[in-house]
């Protein structure tokens, strides 16, 4: 198992490298740099303001350099917002964007799993096609037309949830369901096949034959055997929701990470762009990381030989 | 599950003498193939037709690709509008017989330019998906037929590409290079070709060990004529399901793009800046919103449809899985 975690670590960390690698040398091919402006700064100036951000030592010295601050966690300065630093302007903006997805994830297991579970329970039966139905709209429908949909429908028209911002409990319900149609459709399809899997697997007709109720085998053996595979959806879940989040947060005028992340690309702020790409790219690794590993933990049937699974 | 008993209490048919007559079945003539044989492509696509969601899917992207078209040519014709025409002084009007889908707030025909923008979506999509099927199979091709150490690194390699989060690397290619058809399409395929190359690997190991394989090998078959004539071919079930499901990921990937301006640039059109552009006046005019959306979320669904019709009908054991 440590061996396992182990390589599953650095393959983690060397893709992280890539990542990392890439941002820098493309955000090198960019013209122009974060002191440039539409006034000629004087070649004095400028050369003490490169000399204290490193700009005029060698190209490698730099990289070295900029993997030394993001392992400190320095994502550099906004080009656009004047000296604030990246890391910064993430760290004021996350927490909105992390409660707003933790929400969306609590919601997309619990509704996706109970669509799931029904529609295997309900097999050929009209709830099953209901979900199929559901999750295949949810699926299709890309998030930033649910939202506006969503937007237009439920809160302009029926004026039942405010249109924007994040101030009452209210607020958070269409953001929700428009970051967690696409995860919930995933799930559900994911559960109702496993369910299946399971419904027809030999230990439930023993359970059944040796005269367990019905609750005991769904809560025991059902459910909780054909679950497993939803975990393996979390690493996709979280890209999934960040790419929600960046749309959705736009488009109810959330101040979030995403938001942040959308006018930097309009304004080509773009120290500020690839340190937001670093910390989306962060947080995505280690979902997929901690799904490895997780999975491996809760299905038994995994054996782990060394360097083979797959 | 509770019904499951169900079938076994219907009444039995009373039985009478004639049940008991011998059949007397010419054993010659029991072996005669009455039905006629199918290839393997004219059952897939029998089990296709008789699947009525998969059919209505495949129907709605033959009308959508038909429409896409000819729709903004006819419209040239009739109105004289193309997607770029623009009248300062009909802006943002509703569809009226002059204008099929409104206008929007540079009075430029939003039909046009809807079915353009879908235009843009469907090369995306196709194109996006038929270079991930070139390099997904290459390399796919090598890991799986030559396995051993070639297999182990390329698959690393791979799983390590894999791991970046692609939106975000093709959000940083189109960032720093200018967006256009041709940049999008390639950024998106950068990573997107992993996917195919593991389905392709995976399908290479499983066949690569069959007696047909063997008995071609044996009589000098080289490995070109192996992959191409023999592995490929068979493998191309799941091949073909991955690149028609690979399509709709690839559109929902442009039009998000557009939508944050990354896509392409105006004046063309593209439906996720379609929708992005509506968002600002969206309350006044709401068809500048409603057609492209409904668009780019029919087109995703007829592309998922058709995928699911196609692997159940490829794989009638992988059937509601």
């Amino acid at each position: 198992m440590a061996r396992y975690i182990t390589s599953k670590l650095i393959y983690t960390l060397l893709s992280l490298f890539i990542l990392i690698t890439a941002t820098f040398f493309l955000m090198k091919a960019i013209p122009g740099d974060p002191f440039m402006s539409e006034k000629e700064i004087p070649a004095a100036i400028r050369a003490r303001l490169d000399a204290q951000y490193g700009l005029d030592k060698p190209i490698l010295t730099q990289y070295v350099n900029y993997l030394g601050n993001i392992v400190q966690g320095d994502l550099g300065i906004s080009m656009k917002k004047l000296n604030q630093e990246v890391s910064s302007i993430v760290g004021q903006t996350f927490g909105v964007s992390l409660r707003l997805g933790l929400i969306a994830v609590v919601v997309s297991i619990i509704v996706g799993v109970t669509l799931g579970l029904m529609a295997a329970l309900y097999h050929r039966k009209f709830i099953d096609s209901a979900v199929m139905i559901i999750a295949v709209i949810g699926i299709a429908v890309p998030s930033f037309v649910l939202a506006s949909l969503l937007q237009y429908s439920l809160g302009l028209k029926a004026g039942i949830f405010p249109i924007t911002g994040l101030r009452t409990p209210l607020g958070y319900v269409l953001p929700v369901i428009a970051l967690s149609a696409g995860p919930i459709a995933y799930i559900a399809r994911l559960t109702r096949s496993s369910m299946l899997e399971v419904l027809h697997a030999d230990y439930i007709k023993t359970a059944k034959a040796k005269g367990l109720k019905w609750p005991a085998i769904l809560w025991k053996h059902v459910i909780r055997n054909g679950i497993l595979p939803v975990v393996t959806y979390v690493g996709p879940m979280t890209a999934n929701i960040i790419t929600g989040s960046v749309v959705v947060e736009r488009i109810f005028g959330i101040g979030g990470i995403g938001k942040v992340f959308v006018e930097s690309i309009s304004n080509r702020d773009y120290t500020m762009i690839m340190g937001i790409t670093l910390f989306y790219g962060i947080i995505l690794m280690a979902a997929r990381f901690i799904t490895d590993i997780v999975y491996v933990l809760v299905d038994p049937r995994i054996k782990l030989t060394s360097g083979k699974e797959g | 599950m509770a019904n499951e008993n169900k079938a076994n209490k219907q009444p039995m048919p009373a039985l009478t003498a004639a049940d008991f007559e011998p059949v007397n079945i010419n054993e010659r003539e029991s072996e005669v193939i009455k039905r006629e044989s199918l290839t393997a492509w004219r059952d897939t696509w029998e089990r296709l037709r008789s699947n009525k969601v998969a059919m209505s899917g495949l129907m709605a992207l033959v009308l959508i690709i038909l429409a896409s078209i000819f729709a903004p040519m006819i419209s040239y014709w009739v109105h004289g509008y193309d997607y770029q025409t623009n009248d300062l002084l009909a802006t943002n009007q509703p569809p009226s017989s002059l204008h099929w889908f409104g206008t929007d707030d540079l009075g430029r025909d939003m039909f046009v330019r809807t079915w353009s923008g879908a235009r843009i979506s469907l090369i995306v999509g196709v194109a996006a998906a038929l270079i991930d099927l070139l390099i997904g199979v290459i390399y796919g091709g090598i890991m799986g037929y030559f396995g051993g150490r070639v297999d182990t690194i390329m698959n690393k390699f791979s799983e390590i590409l894999y791991a970046i989060p692609y939106l975000l690397v093709t959000i940083l290619l189109l960032v720093v290079f200018e967006p256009s058809l041709g940049t999008i399409i390639l950024a998106l395929t950068i990573t997107g070709w992993i996917n195919m190359s593991w389905i392709v690997r995976g399908e290479i190991m499983k066949l690569k060990n069959r007696e047909y394989v063997l008995a071609s090998r044996s009589m000098g078959a080289g490995t070109g004529r192996l992959l191409f004539r023999h592995l490929l071919p068979n493998a191309s079930g799941p091949i073909i399901v991955t690149l028609t499901l690979s399509v709709p990921s690839a559109i929902f990937a442009e039009s998000f793009l557009s939508f944050l301006g990354l896509g392409v640039q105006a004046p063309i059109s593209s439906l996720g800046s379609m929708v992005e552009n509506a968002l600002t006046g969206w309350m006044y005019y709401p068809w500048r919103m409603l057609f492209p959306a409904v668009l780019i979320s029919v087109i995703m669904l007829a592309f998922n449809l058709l995928g699911d019709g196609l692997r159940d009908a490829l794989d009638p054991s992988l059937k509601n899985k």
